[in-house]
This record gives C-alpha cells, sequence and structure tokens, in this order.
C-alpha cells in the first residue's frame, strides 16, 4: 500500500537515522490505537513539565533492531497555539520543550474518512519541515464505504511518503518500517497559502484532496440506524439509564467483592508474613506499615479496572458521545456538560477511578470543576461510618411504613447531602473560577464500531500502571508515616500504647480547633487516621476504647455515645459528608492534574466547607434537641 | 434613497439567512459566518464548519437540545447557545418555504 519510493541506503542494513519520532494526529483518527499497534507494551506515561497534557513514550524497533522512541503527542486538529494542547505539540515538534529533544521525524495519522478537515494539519504539520510520514488511518471503513483517495498523487502533492493503513485492523503498517529504512529526506517547503488562516488552508485542502482523486465515503448505514434508537426521543434517554444503571452495578456489585477478596487475600498474606518475621519494631513497620500501605493502594484496582473497562468499551464503540448528548442537558442546569455524568456517577463507588475517567472530558476547566466535585459524592468509603454512627444514635423506626425507616432516610439525607454541595460547588466553580464560556460543549460523534479487545488491554494496563506508579507512591508514604505517627514515640524499645502516642498528640493538638463541632480528642485521632481511608476511623475508635471494631461492633456503639452527643453526631456526620478525608483521593488528583495546586486548593476548600457546616450542624441540632 | 436601496438589498439577502440553530431537522444550508469568538470559530471551522461548506441537522437530542449537524467527513454536537451564532443559508427548495 505504501506509495513511496524514496532511495534506500546503499545496502538497506544501516540502522535509521531517526531516533526520536513524534505521532501527531487530530482527535478521532485513530492515533492511539495505531500507536499501540507499533509499540505494545513497551510504552510509559509522562507528563511535560508544568502542564496537565499527559504523553506517551513507547519504543519500536528498526531493521536492525535498534530502538526508535515513539513520542505519542495530544490529539490536535491544527497547530495554531490555542490549547495546551497545541502548545505542547508545537513545542515538542520545534523542540522548545524542556527534558523532550527536537524529533528527528514526524508520524502524521489523519482519518481517511474526513480528509479534507484532517489535511489542514497535515500542511501546518509538513510546513515544520520534518521528515513526515503521512498515514491514512481506517482505511478498511474507507473502502468498505465505498470511498477512495489515490494515495501516489497525494504524496506528489505532499511531498511525503503516504499510505493507507487501518491500526485497528493491522495492515498497511509495514509502511513505518519503511519509513525508517528509507530515512527519507526533509520534504520539499509545501506552499500554503497564508498560514494561520484556517479557511484558506481548508481551501487547499480541498484542491489537495481533490487532485488525489478523493472520494469521500458514504456514511455508515449502520451509525444511522444506530443513532435512530439511541439518540430517540424516548428510547435514547431509557437505554442511556439502563447503561447507567448496568455500568453503576458493574461498580458497586462486581467490584466491591473483588476489592473485599483482594483484602482478604493481602490481610491473610500480612498475617503469614507477620508469622515468619520475629516479633518486633521492623514486623510491625513491615505489616501494619508496608503491607498495609502496599494494600491500601491495590484495593483500588479492581474498582479501577472495572470502570475503565466499561468506560472504554462505551467510548471506543462510540456510544460514550451519545451519552454525553443524552445527559448533556441536566449537566448543562449544573453549568458542567454531558461528559462529566459518567465520571460523577461513578464517584458514588469511589472517587479514586471516578477522577481518573474524567480524562474522557475534553475541556480542561470542565475536567477539573468535575474532579472538584467528585469527592462530595457518597462513596462506598463514607458507608460505614455513616452505618455505625446513624446505628449508635439513632432508633430504627419507621417512616414511610415498610418503605423507608428513619436509619435509611438519614442515610439518603447524606446522600442528598453530598450532592447538593457538589451542585452548589459546581455553579460557583463555573461561574468565577472554570468560566466554559470559552470552552462551549463541542462533541465530535465517531461512527460506531466493535472495540478492540487488544486496545481495550493495552488501556486498562497504562491506567493501572500510572495508577500503581504516581498515585501508589504517594498513598505508601502515607501509610507509612501514619503507621509511624501511631507507632512513635518508642516506650521502652516498644511501640507505645495509642494513647501515648504521636497520632494522640496529633489529636490532642487539634482538639481545641474541633472542641466546637463537638468532637473531643478521640475524634480527633479517628480524624488523622481515617486520610488513609474514612472507613479508618472506626478501628481507631475501637482500638482507642479498647473494642475491637468488628467483633464488638455494639459496644463501640455504646462507646460512641459516651464520647459523642447527640449534636456532635451529626456535626460528625456532617463533617464526613463534605471532607476530604482520603489521601487516594489527593493523590490521584495530585496525578490527573500534574501538581499539588488543585489537589490543596481542594483539600482546604472541602475541609473548610466540613468544618462550617459541621459546626452549623452542630449547634442547629443543639438548640433543637433543647 | 441610495440610503434603502443598499440595506434593502441586504434584507433580501437576509431572507434566507438564519442562524444554524433556526433550522428544522432535515434541512441543509450552505455555513456564511460564525459570529463567535476566534478560538470556537477556529475549533469549528477545522471540524468543517467553514464559510462556503454545507451543514445539515441531522437529528435532536432528547428534549431539543444538543442537535446533531452532519458536516463534510463528521458529525458535530452542539447546544443552541452556540449554534445561534452560527449565520448559514439555506439550500434547495426548503430555502422559500418558511
Amino acid at each position: 500500500m505504501t506509495c513511496h519510493t524514496a532511495a534506500r541506503p546503499e545496502d538497506g542494513s544501516v540502522a535509521t537515522a531517526y531516533r526520536t519520532i513524534a505521532v501527531v494526529g487530530p482527535p478521532n483518527s485513530g492515533k492511539t490505537t495505531l500507536y499501540n499497534r507499533l509499540t505494545g507494551l513497551r510504552q510509559k506515561v509522562g507528563n511535560f513539565p508544568g502542564v496537565t497534557v499527559e504523553h506517551h513514550i513507547g519504543y519500536l524497533r528498526d531493521q536492525l533492531g535498534e530502538e526508535v522512541a515513539l513520542i505519542d503527542l495530544p490529539g490536535i486538529y491544527s497547530l495554531t497555539p490555542k490549547s495546551e494542547d497545541e502548545r505542547v505539540a508545537i513545542d515538542v515538534l520545534q523542540g522548545k520543550m524542556p527534558g523532550t529533544s527536537r524529533p528527528d521525524a514526524v508520524i502524521l495519522v489523519l482519518n481517511s474518512n474526513n480528509l479534507h478537515s484532517h489535511l489542514v494539519l497535515a500542511g501546518r504539520v509538513i510546513a515544520l519541515g520534518l521528515p513526515t510520514l503521512v498515514l491514512l488511518n481506517m482505511a478498511d471503513e474507507l473502502k468498505k464505504q465505498n470511498g477512495a483517495v489515490d494515495v501516489l498523487s497525494l504524496a506528489r502533492e505532499l511531498g511525503t511518503p503516504v499510505a493507507l493503513v487501518s491500526a485497528a485492523r493491522g495492515f498497511g503498517l509495514e509502511a513505518v518500517t519503511n519509513f525508517l529504512a528509507s530515512s527519507s529526506p526533509a520534504p520539499e517547503p509545501l506552499e500554503l497559502p497564508v498560514v494561520g488562516n484556517t479557511r484558506s488552508v481548508r481551501e487547499w485542502a480541498v484542491r489537495v484532496g481533490e487532485n488525489a482523486n478523493y472520494r469521500r465515503p458514504a456514511t455508515p448505514i449502520w451509525t444511522k440506524r444506530l443513532d435512530n434508537i439511541f439518540l430517540h426521543r424516548t428510547w435514547g434517554p431509557l437505554i442511556f439509564v439502563a447503561v447507567v444503571i448496568a455500568v453503576f452495578q458493574m461498580i458497586f456489585v462486581a467490584g466491591k467483592p473483588l476489592q473485599d477478596l483482594l483484602q482478604g487475600f493481602l490481610d491473610s498474606t500480612g498475617a503469614w508474613i507477620g508469622q515468619t518475621l520475629p516479633n518486633g519494631l521492623l514486623r510491625s513497620m513491615l505489616i501494619n506499615g508496608v503491607w498495609k500501605g502496599v494494600g491500601s493502594v491495590v484495593v483500588f484496582l479492581p474498582q479501577i479496572l472495572l470502570l475503565f473497562l466499561v468506560i472504554g468499551i462505551l467510548e471506543d464503540s462510540g456510544y460514550l458521545a451519545r451519552a454525553a448528548v443524552i445527559a448533556d442537558r441536566t449537566m448543562s442546569r449544573v453549568g458542567l456538560n454531558g461528559k462529566s455524568f459518567i465520571p460523577l456517577l461513578s464517584a458514588y463507588a469511589c472517587a479514586v477511578p471516578a477522577i481518573m475517567a474524567t480524562r474522557t472530558i475534553e475541556s480542561k476547566r470542565d475536567r477539573i470543576a468535575t474532579i472538584l466535585i467528585a469527592p462530595f459524592m457518597t462513596c462506598s468509603a463514607r458507608l460505614p461510618v455513616y452505618t455505625m454512627v446513624i446505628a449508635a444514635f439513632l432508633p430504627s423506626r419507621p417512616l414511610l411504613g415498610p418503605f423507608l425507616n428513619t436509619r435509611a432516610a438519614a442515610m439518603l439525607g447524606l446522600y442528598v447531602l453530598g450532592f447538593v454541595m457538589a451542585v452548589l460547588t459546581a455553579r460557583v466553580l463555573k461561574s468565577t473560577l472554570l468560566r466554559s464560556k470559552d470552552t462551549p460543549f463541542i462533541l465530535e460523534m465517531p461512527p460506531y464500531r466493535w472495540p478492540q479487545l487488544s486496545s481495550l488491554l493495552l488501556r486498562l494496563v497504562d491506567r493501572g500502571k500510572a495508577f500503581l506508579y504516581r498515585a501508589g507512591t504517594v498513598i505508601m508514604v502515607v501509610s507509612i508515616l501514619l503507621w509511624a505517627a501511631t507507632n512513635f514515640p518508642l516506650h521502652n524499645g516498644q511501640p507505645p500504647a495509642i494513647q501515648d502516642s504521636v497520632v494522640a498528640s496529633l489529636g490532642h493538638a487539634i482538639e481545641p480547633v474541633i472542641r466546637p463541632l463537638g468532637f473531643d480528642w478521640k475524634i480527633g485521632v479517628g480524624l488523622v487516621t481515617s486520610l488513609a481511608a474514612r472507613e479508618v476511623i472506626i478501628a481507631t475508635l475501637g482500638t482507642l476504647n479498647g473494642i475491637d471494631s468488628e467483633a464488638h461492633s455494639f459496644d463501640l456503639q455504646m462507646a460512641l455515645r459516651h464520647e459523642l452527643s447527640l449534636p456532635g453526631a451529626v456535626a460528625l456526620l456532617v463533617f464526613f459528608a463534605f471532607a476530604m478525608q482520603c489521601m487516594s483521593t489527593l493523590a490521584v488528583v495530585r496525578r490527573e492534574t500534574n501538581g499539588w495546586k488543585w489537589p490543596a486548593a481542594q483539600f482546604a476548600y472541602m475541609t473548610v466547607v466540613a468544618y462550617v457546616a459541621a459546626y452549623a450542624a452542630y449547634h442547629i441540632t443543639a438548640h433543637w434537641v433543647r | 434613497m441610495i440610503f434603502n436601496f443598499i440595506f434593502g438589498r441586504k434584507q433580501d439577502r437576509q431572507a434566507t439567512a438564519k442562524a444554524l440553530a433556526d433550522l428544522r431537522v432535515g434541512e441543509r444550508a450552505i455555513v456564511r459566518e460564525l459570529k463567535l469568538d476566534h478560538p470556537i470559530a477556529e475549533h469549528l471551522m477545522n471540524l468543517g464548519f467553514v464559510p462556503g461548506l454545507e451543514v445539515s441537522v441531522e437529528r435532536s437530542g432528547p428534549g431539543g437540545d444538543p442537535r446533531v449537524y452532519r458536516v463534510e467527513g463528521t458529525e458535530v454536537a452542539m447546544r443552541r447557545e452556540l449554534s445561534r451564532h452560527i449565520q448559514v443559508s439555506l439550500v434547495g427548495a426548503t430555502a422559500f418555504g418558511d
């Protein structure tokens, strides 16, 4: 399929002159699929300094088996430095990105089904003067839908090698090998009309397309048929709700047991390691610090992988764009767009995968806004705390006959509370800091396709690795610090009782601050340890009161009633509904926004909101009880 | 008056000129002008909303907003708050029908 005929090196056995190649292409060109085809698992994720844009560096072997680095740049439509993505692409291509050497060549991926639009980018990229290979992707769809293009003429028009490929089917990729082997010289400078003027470049693109006898493919009939159903006035929303319930069930019903299973396995391995080690500080650190730390990272994997599997299927099949259209009307009332719906929904299971899922939102501002409000959704880690406190203070009485009792109503109320605060926060953010006037909802609707298993699995591996390395390390460090805080200062070479530990001093230290909420130092200790995970407060309160919290849940409820007044209990519930008591979420936000700025702001904001609301709740309840 | 002459002509042209948001599902039109800030207009042009090219209203989302438009090579969903600022002129027989 290649048309490239440039002279090869005499013997053809010289290593390629290209050591670094940038892969560029518009969104929806299948660039990522192609990139994954070329590099497989030999890739790693990175962030360019100072920007939130993520990129991959992968490796490919040339004809002599030497490694060639492939940099995957963000999907862009043009090279006018308007968005952060485009600025990053331009900087890398011009060798201005710190820490990244200027690429020796460019592989440009275009969708052959939408050539006129995509050739605009080709014009701009080729004009940079780097050796370029143009790959017209999705050639299988082009052919099937009766489209055509003459690659030889197009190569002549562009002055670069051109090949028709299908990354999904894996054909035509030998063009890349040929490109490496030929190490073709930089293209003749392309004569572009006034660079910078999209309209004239577009006219140029149409002319080039016509000279290459480009025949646009017909819209796939199945896409029209499926859209008739999925975007139907009544069926559309119904199917949407069904899909949403399925996703939710998947994370809650399938994810939770898997997580518990993994937790059980980790606990028993921890116990086993414990038996093989001599009793002492080292054992305690390894088991309660390091191994628990590993555990608190790994337990997130089932939920993350499941959610990404589901979202991957929805995204690759093309349904996610339709779901966004359906959800958009509702979401626009909050000032967000339809793409935020699924991440926010998954935050009801856990904010960690939800925040990772926000990468399907193209608009940076909407993505940040979604990340900032996701932890207000009532995640599953809050449930044990809610259950325990409600059970301790609220007698179960029927409220609405057999349908709703007081405890369930209280639980429901807490769900509503979190949701309302999320909506309020979104509204405030979108009318101040993250105004989206500049990034309106514009969504390209790809045709429906069968998701490819290999590309789904690669993404799972990629997400899993990104979480373990980038967020996992932070979670580990905090776990070990928390362990140290509960096990120091040493008392006669032995860890102290928790009452005498650093964490207890922390509890005492913050007591004056939390006193107005009706919390004593023991609750304070619980607030500190619950940073590891919200439900940890239960075990901590158990330890502080000398009660095994799992075996004697009722005793702990009694102890809680000693510790807290009713207003204090209400304040505690409200505090947990709003506070960012979760280092894993913070670590993931840092990883996704590439810096501590947003997680720090989020932590401060949520803590202030939680404190003020808990204070109000305490006094309102106290007034009411009296 | 020469004033009326000029503006009269302009009004004639506007008889078929509409905002994209005003088209009905199934209607086709030619993009005339994007009355939007530069980055947004640029983005829309990159997607195919280029003055002189054809656009059609493919379908409407539940509740009538957002709607899906077809431009050359691709389909794009956007809200009315945006398509209101895209000036088009109708194509074909329906141009004078309503």
